[in-house]
């Protein structure tokens, strides 16, 4: 396989993000908890707007771009591939990151990572969040070109599951970026002065079109690694390779119609629309608990084979000692309660209990910020030593991490959801409220919370001490794929599952569907434009 | 495709689960009236000030112990900044906004809305314990918005 270096750049530029991003993350805790007071350079606004657009735009899509090539690539073996177009992906997305960040540090940004129109940043913020997104789409072109090449010498074949997921994963994000795409066309030459004003409302239902499925975007990258390379750490066959593909085009078909479940609070769209994608998000639901089953699945299998049987048997038969195992399984425990979080915001008429309270940052936390960030960085203690050839610098180090990630995580969402459910506001610097007594309720909480987040910061400095002992290492690995097989006997995945363009065309079709009506509403009212401002 | 009879079992479950769940919002939000806040009306942020009836936020007494409350939200505040009604009062409160989204939440009830410039939010609320209820703005508006309360004396 080539590319690794194209690979270890985007691992590179998503550990970069997130080494700044979860400093920042701490800085906010204790700014929150009334222990410090952030300014000047560290001003709360920006330090969160950096900390949203580096975590869950930045470290996430360059991670996925990275273990999605390695499975594109890894999967598909294909002669002489050139990286040129992989290479022109990776700079367009570095470039963009670059000027976004800048603008954001600089001050010129303090828009947070929902950029609501009309807080008006400085025009390279948007740029450069569009060149992030314009390189992300080449990569997906950097796929299908490498699926076209290997499907020449492989006619007849199925694609291999690694590449199908990575596939359907981009497709999706591609889709759910045309939004953003579009939403910028508004709010680029807006925020040169060249238009008088922004529709605020039309430009919210763009960002969140985007918005949600850009989550699964996350969660199905974490996928890919529980999916298919979980069972070769058990050493067991992946449970279901249709099943997989099937629950994958479930994702690819309803992550896309359900955004309007963000805007349950907003003005200006009825209630038929919020709860007609109310049930289009209950549904995106079945395919995940479908994943429950087919990794537990997993597990039982593998405890099957050390003839353990039981739940206790199983769980002692699972190996606990290798971090890489216990993170990813520690992982899809947060995920668990994140699932039952996450159904309880989609329910149209409890929105108004949590909507934009501390309860959605828990929320975010026990998703994208426990099951996928801990997923990835278990899996980078052996996918950096797979692409550089190098040994894991220490096995105590990455478990002392993943369990500190687990607990603190646990523990400071925790106290988030609690802090929500007693109606303290997110996206706030400081929750006093000038000694306000409801306010005072909530600051218990804010301390558990900081309290928590120096213990992820802990975990965070373990990560990197291991990351850099790890390239430092002269210790070599056989190099082997990550990747488990489909069980041998399994017969072949039904034809139509790998026509990945006729589902993208059904998903299309119900987006349609689902937001024909909020648009046509939203024209038929006197829309009046803001012409916005900076108010930071 | 082989599915095995466990996996279709659970399969039905949770889908049912879900529809479960759906039914019972419809039931809520149909048979009791517990909607998500949706109303569809548009206001130029430009003239609010000439405007009625937010050329003069604050309360306006109804008969019956109802009230309507109108919310002017601008940065870094709420116009009006302290609102007092008898304990057993229905309020429904009219908010929009001139400069940017702001949001309003009024904690231990269930008032929650995105306020955004052009558009007007609404929500009804009970009030039948008395003592101070705080406004706070719940959507990030800029550098003061940690300072964007009011307060609501139920008396």
């Amino acid at each position: 396989m080539n590319g690794r270096r194209l690979m270890l750049a985007h691992f590179y530029v998503a550990f970069a993000a997130f080494a700044v991003g979860t400093i920042f993350g701490l800085l906010q805790t204790l700014s929150r908890a009334s222990a410090i007071q952030l300014g000047g350079f560290f001003e709360y606004y920006k330090l969160l707007t950096a900390h949203g657009v580096l975590l869950a735009l930045v470290f996430t899509t360059f991670f996925i771009a990275g273990i999605s090539t390695y499975a594109v690539y890894d999967s598909m073996h294909v002669e002489r591939r050139s990286l040129k177009l992989g290479w022109i992906a990776w700079s367009v997305m570095t470039l963009g990151t670059v000027i976004a960040a800048i603008t954001i540090l600089a001050g010129d940004a303090s828009v947070l990572y929902t950029f609501y129109a009309p807080l008006k940043a400085s025009p390279s913020f948007y740029i450069g969040a569009t060149l992030l997104i314009i390189g992300s789409w080449l990569v997906l072109g950097d796929f299908l070109l490498h699926a076209k090449l290997w499907r020449a010498s492989h006619q007849g074949e199925r694609l291999p599951l690694p590449a199908f997921m990575a596939i359907i994963n981009f497709i999706m994000w591609f889709l759910a970026t045309l939004g953003v795409a579009v939403e910028m066309v508004y709010l680029i030459p807006w925020s040169f002065g060249w238009t008088n004003g922004v529709d605020v409302a039309l430009t919210r239902m763009y960002f969140w079109y985007f918005g949600h499925p850009l989550v699964y975007f996350w969660i199905l990258g974490a996928y890919l690694v529980w999916y298919a390379m979980m069972p070769k750490i058990l050493n067991v066959p992946i449970f279901s390779d249709a099943l997989t593909r099937v629950a994958f085009i479930a994702f690819l078909i309803l992550s896309l119609p359900v955004g309007i479940h963000h805007q349950f609070s907003d003005p200006g769209i009825s209630g038929t629309w919020k709860l007609l994608q109310t049930f289009l998000t209950l549904l995106v639901v079945v395919p995940s608990l479908m994943t429950a089953y087919a990794l537990f699945a997993t597990f039982e299998e593998a405890a099957f084979l050390k003839g353990k049987r039981g739940f206790i048997g199983i769980v002692q038969a699972l190996p606990w000692k290798d971090p890489t195992f216990a993170g990813i399984t520690l992982a899809m425990i947060l995920f668990i309660f994140g699932g039952f979080g996450g159904i309880v915001n989609a329910s149209y008429s409890l929105d108004r209990v949590i909507h934009n309270t501390m309860w959605i940052v828990g929320h975010f936390h026990i998703t994208v910020g426990g099951p996928v960030a801990l997923t990835f960085l278990a899996i980078s203690y052996r996918l950096i030593p797979v692409l550089t050839g190098r040994k894991l610098w220490s096995q105590g180090w990455a478990m002392a991490q993943v369990w500190m990630w687990f607990i603190g995580m646990s523990v400071m969402s925790l106290a988030m959801h609690i802090q929500g459910l007693l109606g303290a506001p997110r996206r706030v610097s400081d929750i006093s409220y000038y000694g306000d007594a409801q306010a005072a309720l909530w600051h218990p909480w804010a301390l558990l919370t900081a309290g928590a987040g120096i213990i992820l910061m802990l975990s965070v400095i373990a990560f990197f001490v291991n990351l850099v002992g790890t390239l430092r290492n002269d210790e070599r690995v056989e190099p082997q794929t990550l990747f488990a097989l489909p069980r041998a006997n399994e017969a072949r995945p039904p034809l139509g599952l790998d026509r990945i363009g006729v589902w993208s065309v059904v998903a299309v079709v119900l987006v349609l569907i689902a937001y024909a009506g909020p648009f046509i509403e939203h024209f038929q009212q006197h829309i009046y434009l803001v012409p916005g401002m900076r108010t930071w | 495709m082989h599915v095995h009879r466990f996996e279709r079992v659970w399969i039905w479950i949770g889908t049912a689960t879900m529809m479960l769940f759906f039914a019972i919002l419809l039931v809520v939000a149909f048979g009791q009236g517990i909607a998500a806040p949706s109303h569809v009306q548009t206001v130029d942020p430009q003239t609010l000030s000439s405007t009625p009836p937010f050329d003069h936020p604050g309360l306006r007494k109804l008969s019956n112990g109802r009230y309507e409350a109108y919310y002017v939200g601008q940065i870094f505040s709420w116009n009006p900044r302290t609102i007092t009604v008898p304990v057993g009062s229905t309020v429904t409160f009219f908010v929009t906004a001139t400069d940017v989204v702001h949001g309003f939440l009024i904690p231990n009830t269930d008032v929650n809305l995105e306020v955004m410039p052009g558009w007007v939010s609404t929500a009804t609320q009970h009030f039948d314990t008395a003592g101070e209820y705080l406004i706070v703005c719940d959507q990030y508006c800029g550098s003061g918005h940690q300072n964007m309360f009011a307060k609501i004396e139920v008396k």
